[in-house]
């Protein structure tokens, strides 16, 4: 299948965005490399098929926001909020993220191979996100479900506010926020672990040397005892 | 004998009267603060503070039934390639579904849609209900983004980034666990039952700066067709909408201090935020500066009740107003007709703003499934196509009597200020004087 290439000195973000979408709800499985980013925001955003779309270079803001089903691969860094309420297909970024990365996504796989910053995941709504190096603080603030791999260490105020959303941490965390706890681990979360390992191409992590991190679920309803959590 | 001595002798404290012991009471048997749905029930400069010259020896009015007085207005001129184009100039303020059951949002779109207007998703996302019954839908973007994705986006005619709402500027959203059913919770990936807290802050940008980019991105996923309104609560309205300017609003919507709530804390409710009546001079003294008057359109909220409250927040410079209580109200919503069930709540029609608490006898506030079945969806949405008429009719009444073939043609230049405090904030005269107490 031949590869559409797509400079971004030469052709607008605009222009490319409006291009794949014309291929929104399809099954078409087009590649398409976008050389040039440079920084630029809102790139491959909104997407609606299985593409697969390479992005040599940098992005800013929101790069591969709501995607569904593509694949969208950041050659570089990204700048926050990448892969923004995700849907469902892949995003990767080969360097680090900026902060919010995976905001509020619903599903489909986020791999940061580098460090992500702060609110790493959060608001999550079922998206998986394996980070392979840290992340900062507030990750997973209010994170609702899905899973957060921290392969490095978690900054301060992990899972502040947790709902559902389960977080697998291999290094040190720095601290845990409101009703976050740590939870036991047992064969069926190192298996889920392992999997994501296996889908996000980690092969120098052991599922045996993370820790498991839930909600205590004592903010689910309001109670006056929980006054110092409030 | 006896009672005349009680009536002399038990004077009630203007620091403490009944309702404030009353309200100390209730924090020392339960240890929560209240929370409410409404709005704001303190007195405030309003609307009614101002009233219109109408046409005299210099003003040639217009002939009522007979000449034309339009009403159309479209939003979203600035960037989107599909403004959105409404028969009068009052739209359905956004209202969650979870907050309201199923079949209120659908009479909110029937009665909507009969009159050529639109409405607003809320906090929960967009129920097919919804967009089945409503001809022009304004999606929500909130901090909580439940239920929010890409292809109810497309689905939108406009999109609203709720930066904050009149009720509780620099509040989150509220709904208590007994609201959240199997459909809510599943809408919101949630837990059923739990209290559902949304964020006061948006995920993914902080600033101004940030959220121009966000609309860039927004923009972008739905290829610059829709407006894109900025809602904010009323507080520092003149920067508010000069920041609001700047990053790229097509509307802006601007929220007084009256405007309804689902669920928030009584404190927040009455002490957080500015009086509509500033807001709407402030927010138009912004685009004037900055030359965008017209050119990014502003809807303005919070406590509009009538005909009049449209036309002087036309006058002072908006281009539409939103309702939502006034909404609720025309669907039934506090109807002497269920008196009776109001009691056993240990309240009264008139009074009912325990809008939290699921247990609306109307069913409109409500998540029960036997509760909503007793409210028509028909039924209501033609009371609220009534109600649309009536406010459009009282405001096309008020434009002729000031000469105008339009209602955006009616002016501040129409208006004076029964009180020194109206006058101050409105900007315009004091009746029977040339003063505007701050001006020179």
């Amino acid at each position: 299948m031949a590869t559409h290439n797509i400079d971004l000195e030469k052709t607008s973000v605009r222009d490319i965005n409006q291009a794949l979408h014309e291929l929104n709800g399809t099954e078409d499985r087009s590649e398409w490399r976008i050389t040039n980013s440079k920084g630029r925001h809102a790139i491959a955003v909104g997407i609606d098929a299985p593409l697969s779309v390479n992005i040599e270079g940098h992005v800013g803001y929101y790069c591969a926001g709501m995607n569904k089903h593509a694949t969208v691969t950041v050659n570089g860094n990204c700048g926050p909020g990448v892969a923004e309420n995700m849907m469902s297909g892949m995003v990767r970024v080969t360097g680090s993220a900026s902060q919010y990365a995976g905001a509020t996504a619903h599903g489909g796989l986020l791999i940061i191979e580098g460090d992500a910053s702060s609110r790493c995941g959060i608001s999550m709504k079922g998206v998986d996100i394996v980070v392979n190096g840290s992340v900062g603080h507030m990750s997973a603030f209010m994170a609702q479900s899905g899973r957060l791999v921290i392969c490095g260490d978690a900054g301060d105020a992990l899972g502040d506010s947790l709902y559902e959303a389960r977080i697998y941490v291999r290094g040190k965390v720095v601290g845990l926020g409101a009703d976050c706890i740590e939870k036991p681990i047992e064969d069926k979360h190192r298996a889920e672990l392992k999997q994501l390992l296996d889908k996000a191409g980690i092969t120098d992590c052991d599922a045996a040397e993370f820790r498991r991190y839930g909600s205590a679920r004592k903010l689910y309803n309001f109670n006056i005892d929980n006054m110092d959590a409030y | 004998m006896f009672e005349k001595t009680i009536e002399k002798w038990l004077r009630e404290s203007a620091t403490f009267p009944l309702p404030v012991i009353a309200d100390i009471q209730r924090a020392a048997r339960t240890g929560i603060y209240d929370i409410r749905g409404f709005g704001a029930k303190r007195h405030m400069p309003t609307f009614d503070d101002l009233v219109f010259l109408g046409a005299s020896m210099s003003r040639y009015p217009l002939e009522g039934y007979r000449e034309r007085c339009d009403t159309s207005v479209t939003l979203g001129t600035r960037y989107a390639k599909k403004p959105i184009e409404l028969k009068i100039p009052i739209t359905i303020a956004g209202m969650s579904f979870g907050a309201l059951s199923a079949p209120a949002k659908e009479a909110l779109g029937r009665g909507a849609s009969e009159v050529g207007t639109s409405t607003t998703t809320g906090d929960g996302g967009m129920t097919p209900e919804e967009r089945g019954h409503s001809d022009k839908l304004v999606y929500q973007i909130l901090p909580s983004r439940y239920g929010m994705n890409p292809d109810d986006l497309r689905k939108a005619d406009a999109i609203e980034v709720v930066v904050g709402q009149g009720a509780k500027p620099g509040g989150g959203g509220m709904l208590l666990g007994q609201k959240i059913s199997k459909r809510v919770a599943e809408m919101r990936d949630l837990p059923e039952g739990i209290d559902q807290r949304s964020a006061c802050r948006h995920p993914d940008w902080t600033g101004p700066d940030d959220l121009a980019i966000k609309i860039q991105e927004l923009r972008e996923i739905t290829d610059w067709e829709k407006p894109v309104y900025i809602k904010v609560g009323a507080t520092r309205t003149y920067y508010d909408t000069m920041l609001a300017v700047k990053a790229g609003a097509d509307v802006i919507v601007v929220d007084g201090m009256q405007g309804g709530t689902a669920a928030t804390q009584e404190v927040f409710i009455e002490h957080v935020g500015i009086p509509t009546l500033p807001a709407v001079r402030l927010a138009v003294q912004a685009l004037k500066e900055m030359d965008m008057h017209r050119k990014v359109q502003l809807i303005v909220s919070g406590g509009i009740r009538s005909g009049a409250d449209v036309a002087k927040a036309l006058a002072l410079g908006a281009d539409a107003v939103s309702i939502g209580v006034a909404a609720l109200i025309a669907l039934g919503d506090n109807s002497p007709e269920y008196e009776e069930e109001y009691r056993k709540l240990g309240t009264s029609a008139g009074y009912y703003d325990d809008y939290q608490d699921g247990k609306d006898p109307a069913g409109i506030s409500t998540q029960s499934d036997e509760l909503a079945a007793k409210f028509d969806p028909i039924k209501g949405g033609r009371r609220l196509a009534n109600y649309l008429r009536v406010l459009t009719l009282e405001t096309q009444t008020l434009a002729r009597a000031c000469g105008k073939s339009h209602v955006h043609n009616l002016e501040p230049e129409d208006l004076v200020a029964l009180t020194i405090e109206a006058s101050a904030m409105a900007k315009v005269p004091l009746a029977g004087t040339d003063w505007i107490p701050g001006n020179n």
